[in-house]
This record gives structure tokens, C-alpha cells and sequence, in this order.
């Protein structure tokens, strides 16, 4: 069955993606086998690398952006930034070289989310703001979407091989901001509440295997940090979608 | 608890249950057997030796596994803290002591998950570390970080169970987080966080099969651990 996969990330397709099918896309998707180049490639997994490769181009593209603004990042920050922007490049060139032909197109992004962040090229503090919550949404992405991939074991070994690079640069960028590497509760720390939603049930303590053979690990700090959370495609693409304009 | 969740506990309800009998089988077997060894290689523990045998067919040998290395690093991170180096700088000592937490958190959580599958904690030994430097400390710690991110990394496609695969995920971005905080407090250059030695030029990290991540935790444990059926 064919479908083109591009217009799922304009903006309004995007709406009626997440009302239809919620986090459960998956399934929806689940039963269709398509033709990546040379290699066939199952509906599911096509659609979780085209998914990856969305955000992957919002990140490319941002750090690009941000160590090309002149005046906005010196010194230790460039230097992160920069290292940051090659592997997220390099994820890009990754995901399009798989995906072949069933590639989605960039979509064109308004990284000010419409004006809410409307300094994020000129103030530094608001770069690295806006860069810490991109990360900490990719981990919890890839992380939610681990389990699609089953079905080809060196596609989610490779992308759990991205997941934990995503890690590290979180870890990096909040504490070049002067946060812990790790998130603590739901909190978000100083970023505003428009990004909220980043760390909403990262407070969960509840992990499916202690619940079934008796008892919570319990509720202190350490319980949530020990543990990043995931989130759907659904709830990612609700965080994403301020930031993208349209489809190219 | 909405449906959802109840069918997914129903699955591993019914993963670990299908573990159970072949263990108590196995373990039936081994005992009437009087400890032949090609025989015991099924079960999680070596019931009548000094070692432990983790079955990778099954997802409790890969959950064990994991057990292993976080009893390592727990074992690691509270004999640290409980005797810091001297020469930590300030700082040092709050994120070593989050990470002591975040680590006995996580050998906690696959002993209890775990219940009768678990094996023996091993005992551990850290005799060629120097606990009393903090270059010791910090270069042992960003060891078993890396050590960790790439054993969950390699592991991660040999667990059938979707439940299983996500929670490992969620442990191993945390890993990668300590891994990258330590690399910071190391880091003599800003882009050591990630390291041309784990981060290769396509931006992607280690994943290391658990043959290689053992021989390497070795050194650290006092009890054999083995892996089959690899």
C-alpha cells in the first residue's frame, strides 16, 4: 500500500495523525511492507526511521543555525555545539541513506515556536535553553519507539546506538547550563512552561517489572533519575509541532 | 490501571512465567544429573559451584546480565562515596553520590523484577582501582559508564520481550548521562563528553556483545559469570 509518509509532519496532517491514532501508530502501520531502494523495509520500522529522521533534521538544522549565528556561541559552547551538530548530521545522512527514496522531505522550521522564543539566535541563553529541551525530547523519542524495531535487529541496534549519543549530549548541554546531567522528577529546572510537556511523567517511579512481582521501588529523587521515561510519537509530535512551519 | 497496561503486565506475567518452568525443569534435571555441567548450563545458577551462567536464548539470562553490571557499578560508586579520594574537586563528590543512588537503584530494580530468576549477586573487587585519587576514581567511573552504555547497547536486540527492551532503554540513556558527566568532570578538551574512543565519526555510540563486555568486567568480580548460547 502506498502512502506518502512526507505529509504527515504538515502541520494540520500532523493534527489529524495524532487525533486518529494517538501513540498507537504503530499499529495502525504495522501490516504494510514497503521498498527502501534495494531493501524492503517493514511499514513499522519505515515509519519510526522517518519519524527519527524528523527530528534529527529540527536538531541538524538548529545547531547548524546556532554555531553559524555570528556573535551567539564562544569558547567552550561553540566548541560542544559544534561537535553536537556533526552527529546530528551525521544521524540525518545515517536515516536518509536507510530510508532511501522512502525518505520524508525537511520540513521547514520556525525554531522561535512562532515568536515564543524569538531570541534564540542572538541570546545564547535561550540557544542552549531551547537545545537541552531538543535532546531530552530525542532520548525520550527513540526510547518510546525502541520496541517498533524488533523486527530488524540491526536497525535497533543502530538506533539505540543514536539513543545513547542523545543521551550524552543532554547530559552536556544541561550541565553546561549549570543543571544535573539527569532529570529529577517531571521537572523542567529554568526552562519556561511552554516546554513542559518535555518532562511530563518523567516523575514515574512505577517500572512495569518491580510492579509485577510485588512493590514500587518506592518515591525518592534517585528512583525517577535512575530512569528516563518514554514518550509516544504522539506526544512527541505535539512538543515538535510549534517549531515546524510546514513541509517542504 | 487502564487496559493497556494490564495486557502489558499480563505479557510479562506470562514471559517470566514460561522461564519458570523451564527453570524448575532444568533445575529437576540438574539435580537428579549431580551437577554435570553441560546440563547445568541451562539454569541461572550454578547451584552447587562458585559461578554463574547467564542464558542469552532466554530474556532472564540478558536481564541478569544486566544485573551484573549494575551490581558492579553500585558496588563501585558506594565504596566511593563512603570513602571519598581526597583530591575530588568541588562538586564532584554530589554527582559520584547521585550516581551511587541512581546505580543501587537500578541492581534493586532487576533483583526484585528478577525474583527467583535472579542469580547470586556476584561479589565484586576493585583491588586494581585507586579509590584514593580522584584521577582513580573518576577514569574507573567513566570505565564502567562506557563499559555500560555499550553492554546495554549490544544486549538490547537478544531481549524478545517489548516490556524488557523499553526498560532497558530507559536505564541506558541514564548511563550514557553518567557517562557523559564523568567524561566532563575528566575532560582535559569540551569535546571529551564524547570521545572520538565511543563516539564514532557517524555519530554513533559502542555496542559491545556480552562475550567481550564480560571479559572486560572480569577483573572486577570475584564470582565467574558466563554467558551461553550466544
Amino acid at each position: 500500500m502506498e502512502r506518502d509518509v512526507r505529509h504527515d509532519y504538515e502541520p494540520k496532517r500532523l493534527l489529524e495523525r495524532i487525533g486518529h491514532e494517538g501513540p498507537d501508530l504503530a499499529a495502525v502501520s504495522s501490516s504494510r511492507s514497503v521498498v527502501a531502494g534495494e531493501r524492503a523495509l517493514p511499514g513499522i520500522v519505515e515509519d519510526v526511521l522517518n519519524f527519527a529522521l524528523t527530528l534529527e533534521y529540527l536538531e541538524a538544522e538548529f545547531y547548524t543555525m546556532g554555531v553559524g549565528a555570528p556573535g551567539l556561541l564562544a569558547g567552550t559552547p561553540r566548541e560542544v555545539f559544534d561537535l553536537i551538530r556533526k552527529h546530528e548530521v551525521a544521524h540525518v545522512a545515517l536515516l536518509q541513506g536507510v530510508l532511501g527514496s522512502r525518505a520524508v522531505a525537511k520540513p521547514t522550521f520556525d525554531f522561535t515556536a512562532g515568536g515564543v522564543f524569538a531570541d534564540v539566535f542572538s541570546n545564547a541563553k535561550t540557544f542552549m535553553a531551547l537545545a537541552q529541551a531538543f535532546e531530552d525530547t530525542g532520548v525520550r523519542a527513540y526510547k518510546g519507539q525502541a520496541a517498533n524495531l524488533m523486527g530488524r535487529k540491526d536497525i535497533l541496534e543502530t538506533a539505540l546506538r543514536v539513543h545513547s549519543v542523545e543521551a550524552r549530549h543532554a547530559a552536556q548541554i544541561r550541565r553546561l547550563r549549570g543543571q544535573k546531567g539527569w532529570i529529577t522528577g517531571s521537572s523542567r529546572g529554568d526552562l519556561p512552561e511552554a516546554v513542559q510537556a518535555i518532562y511530563d511523567g518523567e516523575a514515574n517511579t512505577f517500572q512495569i517489572l518491580t510492579a509485577t512481582l510485588g512493590g514500587g521501588l518506592g518515591g525518592s529523587p534517585g528512583d525517577s533519575e535512575a530512569f528516563d521515561e518514554t514518550l509516544t510519537k504522539g506526544q512527541v509530535l505535539r512538543i515538535v509541532r510549534p517549531f515546524i512551519r510546514s513541509n517542504a | 490501571m487502564d487496559n493497556e497496561e494490564t495486557r502489558a503486565r499480563e505479557r510479562v506475567d506470562v514471559a517470566l512465567g514460561g522461564s519458570r518452568r523451564e527453570f524448575l525443569k532444568m533445575a529437576g534435571i540438574a539435580a537428579a544429573a549431580v551437577a554435570a555441567p553441560a546440563v547445568l548450563a541451562g539454569c541461572a545458577t550454578f547451584p552447587f559451584g562458585h559461578g554463574s551462567t547467564l542464558n542469552f536464548d532466554q530474556d532472564w539470562g540478558v536481564l541478569n546480565y544486566a544485573y551484573v553490571l549494575e551490581t558492579i557499578e553500585a558496588d563501585f560508586y558506594n565504596l566511593v562515596i563512603k570513602s571519598p579520594p581526597p583530591d575530588l574537586r568541588p562538586g564532584e563528590l554530589d554527582v559520584l553520590k547521585d550516581i551511587a543512588v541512581h546505580e543501587s537503584v537500578h541492581r534493586r530494580f532487576f533483583k526484585r523484577a528478577l525474583g527467583p530468576f535472579a542469580i547470586q549477586q556476584p561479589a565484586t573487587t576493585f583491588a586494581t582501582i585507586d579509590l584514593r585519587s580522584r584521577s582513580g576514581v573518576l577514569n574507573a567511573a567513566k570505565t564502567f559508564e562506557d563499559l555500560g552504555v555499550a553492554a546495554y547497547n549490544g544486549a538490547g536486540k537478544r531481549l524478545k520481550l517489548a516490556e524488557f527492551l523499553t526498560i532497558a532503554g530507559k536505564i541506558v540513556s541514564v548511563e550514557a548521562r553518567h557517562a557523559a558527566a564523568i567524561r566532563d568532570l575528566l575532560a582535559p578538551l569540551p569535546r571529551d563528553f564524547v570521545g572520538d574512543d565511543i563516539v564514532d565519526e557517524r555519530g554513533l555510540d559502542r555496542a559491545l556483545p556480552p562475550e567481550q563486555v564480560l571479559d572486560m568486567a572480569a577483573p572486577f568480580l570475584k564470582t565467574q559469570v558466563t554467558a551461553i548460547n550466544l
